[in-house]
């Protein structure tokens, strides 16, 4: 006597069940744009992201050109701008000029390259070397405890400290903020890559593939790998979030990336000294700054919560 | 007599999208006082559902009972307030589940948590609430109460705890137990003991109670009357003997007819087939090394020796712990043994390094217990069948003719490659798991408890596959099981292992009729429903 599961019409069910399934969310893209996070996170970005490429074109000025007559100008003051050629044309500083006469509004505008600059670079390079180094040291026993304990020495160290020293040895400038930032940050992805390692290479699954001859490699890449994808995606926007508030910090502190250069945390370090009387060298791009940080958590949140359902009942 | 649980045409609506519309429907049945009621049936079958309705921890949202009643000594639960029962449990029914280690809370003692009852219910001085703990534990046969008062649940054995879950459950006398598989996790030998107390603890208070489980031996062994569900509705109810000798209804006969019987069937064996496999001395000793603490060894395998033949299943039995995962890991070089020598066609394998083993891995293959996680759940199923054959070097078309081939073989459809793990049923995907060893062409199949996690009529159809693929390749088959009736029926010589060591081997015959060791009469002694002779009423 068959069973009713081991026929045939179980299969033609299972088809049926998979196509009546179409109408519910089933892509992993349309559960994304059904949640309200990641929507606003993404709108947020994606403008900030157009905003930082299309700097030029966004009515603004050379953000470097300094102009003493109209320094400590409040926002919406109007003035005529002479340029190279000799020609003036009508202009509004509409968030006021700082200490040097310089354009806030271009300066935090062209700010925006730098701060997302810094944040994708710290992101994707911490999960490219965390994710070799996390696979690799979970996968393959003996090194396991070598490689952690090394990265409990790198968390050890306190990452503004870290930043500093190597400002002081090195060229301050972009790259060495980004490697500064990044090295922190290492750890924290391992571990991550590693746990879940951990667990997947106990599964039946992966045991599986041993047994029928797959090299540790393929193993990897094919069974393990795929595993991780989805919870670094979300520590991605964690890290990209505290690698931009981190290049704020350091450039505030001055050890980061060079004056001259306008970032968030540059316009805001010279802002600070005229601050009773002109917040708006604070206040602009400090807004921007809240704004993008928010985005960023709201986007890896959101995500979390549709990539990861499990760990989002757990918090919540 | 006035039942003291009636449920009366409850049915239960499953949320939208579900396989059906309606978890339970009309399900009614009577439980009298003193009676032990067998809920049997597959996995979905409702039963579970049915005990946590009575209890009323449906899931809110999710399952909700859409017409009928349930009534507790005329009191209609369905209605009661969410107070009334709180008040009710542990008071007037009581429930213990399958597992006992996940139902008791880790931090917490075990006498403080028998307590908690009742102290939530009734009104003592605490040395009286002491006294009847002590009485309780006592009564579940539990060794040193005094002592047992003050441990932590992983302290204790499987069976101690499910012990204490008993306790909790019937310290204020409640007029209905509900047991979920209460003895499901439990070995043989400790679920024997767990049936003999339920059975006796029910007769001296006149519990009724409702036994839900999978496993006819258990209904055998424990039940006075018996319902048979599926698909949500009571199929089949009567008296325990009626309905196991003499099944009404072609799902009941379909469900004890696919039981396997504990007498071993009588197969030829050809004595002089060559010895593929075999171990001499096989150990492996796990040791934990810390800091500050002397070094912690475990013996998971000692002393091992097996052989197996052409075309032969020799069946490794044991309770959990005994090792017998470990020899199969080891055999199958997942786990490197301590020492010993383990023997492919007469070729040493077991410290080959994993270069030169490669040649060896193709013609050992092994099939896991849990087929939901024996495929990667992100790769197509045909993807998952044809890796090993690529490894191997077989171009990629070829391969897939090869699965294409195998899927007839194991009675599956040869288009359905293309599809994900999660659109298949747990039997399929054991099909497919086999499909996948087989690409690899073996000479020596391994089943680690490859078919307990299958529904009993599946399962028959799994052994039988796994039989026919011995036979159609002459294959020599290893075959790892807790399941004394699974062992009796498909394999030739069995080693039965017991703490780390085989403790009796030889033709499965002997081993039934005239076990020599003690722990193998033990082992036989408490097989549920050994009385049962389940397959002779299947009607041809």
């Amino acid at each position: 006597m068959s069973a009713p599961e081991e026929s045939p019409i179980a299969l033609e069910v299972d088809s049926a069940a998979s196509a009546a399934a179409v109408s519910r969310p089933r892509t992993v893209l349309q559960m994304l744009v059904r949640n309200p996070s990641v929507c606003f996170g993404g709108v947020v970005l994606v403008v900030m992201l157009l905003t930082a490429l299309l700097a030029p074109f966004l009515g603004t000025i050379d953000p470097s050109n300094i102009d003493p007559i109209y320094r400590n100008k409040v926002p919406g003051t109007e003035r005529m701008l002479r340029l190279d050629d000799g020609s003036e044309v009508p202009i509004t500083h509409w968030m006021g000029t700082d200490m040097l006469g310089r354009d806030v509004y271009s300066r935090v505008i062209y700010g925006s390259q730098i701060s997302l600059v810094v944040g994708l670079a710290v992101a994707i390079l911490s999960i490219a070397v965390g994710l070799t180094i996390g696979l690799v040291s979970g996968y393959i026993r003996w090194l396991d405890g070598i490689v952690m304990r090394i990265m409990d020495g790198l968390m050890a160290i306190p990452g503004i400290l870290l930043a500093i020293a190597l400002m002081s040895l090195f060229n301050a400038g972009l790259g060495t903020v980004i490697f500064a930032i990044f090295i922190p940050e290492i750890p924290r992805v391992v571990r991550l890559v590693r746990s879940i390692v951990l667990s997947i290479r106990e599964e039946p699954y992966v045991e599986a593939a041993i047994s029928v001859g797959t090299s540790v490699p393929l193993i990897l890449i094919r069974h393990v790998l795929p595993n991780t994808i989805a919870p670094l995606i979300v520590q991605g926007t964690y890290i990209c979030a505290s690698a931009i508030l981190v290049e704020a910090i350091l450039s505030f502190l001055g050890v980061g990336i060079p004056p001259e250069i306008p970032t968030w945390g540059n316009i805001m370090a010279e802002g600070r000294m005229l601050f009773r009387v002109f917040p708006h060298n604070l206040l602009y791009p400090g807004i921007f700054l809240a704004f993008t940080i928010l985005a960023v958590n709201v986007l890896g949140d959101g995500l979390r919560d549709t990539l990861d359902p499990r760990m989002a009942k757990r918090l919540g | 007599m006035q039942p003291v649980l009636k449920i009366d045409n409850l049915s239960v609506q499953l949320p939208k999208g579900a396989d059906r519309q309606h978890a339970l429907e009309y399900v009614s049945f009577e439980v009298h006082p003193g009676e032990i009621l067998c809920l049997v049936g597959e996995s979905g079958s409702g039963k579970s559902v049915t005990g946590l309705s009575v209890m009323g921890l449906l899931p809110k949202g999710q399952l909700t009972p859409v017409s009928g009643q349930i009534l507790l000594q005329d009191e209609n639960l369905l209605e009661a307030s969410d107070e009334r029962l709180r008040d009710l449990r542990c008071t007037g029914m009581s429930m213990i589940f399958q597992e006992p280690m996940t139902a008791l809370n880790p931090v917490m003692r075990c006498g403080d948590q028998i307590d908690e009852v009742l102290r939530t219910h009734i009104r003592l001085a605490p040395k009286e609430r002491t006294q009847r703990i002590l009485r309780i534990m006592e009564e579940v046969r539990l060794p040193e109460p005094k002592r047992l008062i003050n441990t932590y649940p992983h302290q204790l054995s499987g069976g101690q705890r499910q012990r204490i879950m008993i306790a909790m459950a019937l310290v204020l006398e409640p007029v209905l137990l509900i047991a979920d598989e209460p003895t499901t996790a439990l070995d043989v030998t400790t679920q024997a003991s767990i049936l003999q107390l339920i059975r006796d603890i029910q007769r001296d208070h006149q519990t009724g109670v409702l036994f839900i489980t999978h496993d006819f031996g258990v209904v055998a062994e424990i039940a006075d009357r018996v319902a048979v569900m599926q698909w949500g509705k009571v199929v089949e109810f009567g008296e325990a003997k009626q309905v196991l000798s003499n099944p009404q209804h072609a799902y009941t006969r379909m469900l004890i007819g696919s039981v396997p019987s504990m007498t071993p069937s009588q197969r030829e064996r050809d004595a002089s087939a060559q010895v593929v496999l075999n171990t001499s001395g096989l150990s492996k000793t796990y040791s934990e090394r810390a800091f500050f603490r002397s070094t912690r060894t475990v013996h998971a395998v000692q002393k091992v020796d097996l052989e197996v033949r052409r075309g032969e299943t020799l069946g490794i039995v044991g309770e959990s712990g005994s090792g017998k995962t470990t020899v199969a890991r080891c055999i199958a070089r997942l786990t490197d043994p301590s020492s010993g020598e383990i023997f492919l066609d007469g070729k040493e394998i077991g410290r080959l390094r994993t270069g030169q083993l490669r040649p060896y891995r193709r013609r050992i293959q092994i099939i896991f217990q849990d087929p939901y996680r024996s495929l990667n759940p992100r790769r197509v199923v045909g993807d998952s069948i044809i890796e090993g054959a690529t490894n191997y070097g077989l171009p990629r078309d070829k391969a897939l003719e090869r699965a294409r081939s195998l899927m007839e073989l194991v009675q599956l459809d040869p288009n359905v490659l293309d599809r994900f793990p999660h659109q298949f049923s747990g039997g399929q995907r054991q099909r497919i798991c086999i499909a996948r060893a087989l690409t690899m062409e073996p000479e020596v199949l391994i089943a680690d408890e490859a078919v307990s996690a299958l529904d009993v009529s599946v399962q028959a159809q799994v052994l039988k596959l796994l039989d026919d693929v011995r036979k159609h390749f002459n294959l020599a088959l290893l075959f790892i099981t807790h399941d004394l009736r699974v062992a009796a029926q498909i394999c030739d010589t069995m080693a039965v292992m017991s703490q780390s060591k085989v403790v009796e081997y030889g033709l499965t015959r002997d081993v039934f009729t005239n076990p020599q060791h003690e722990y193998t009469q033990s082992l036989l002694n408490a097989a549920p429903g050994k009385g049962w002779d389940f397959g002779a009423f299947l009607a041809p």
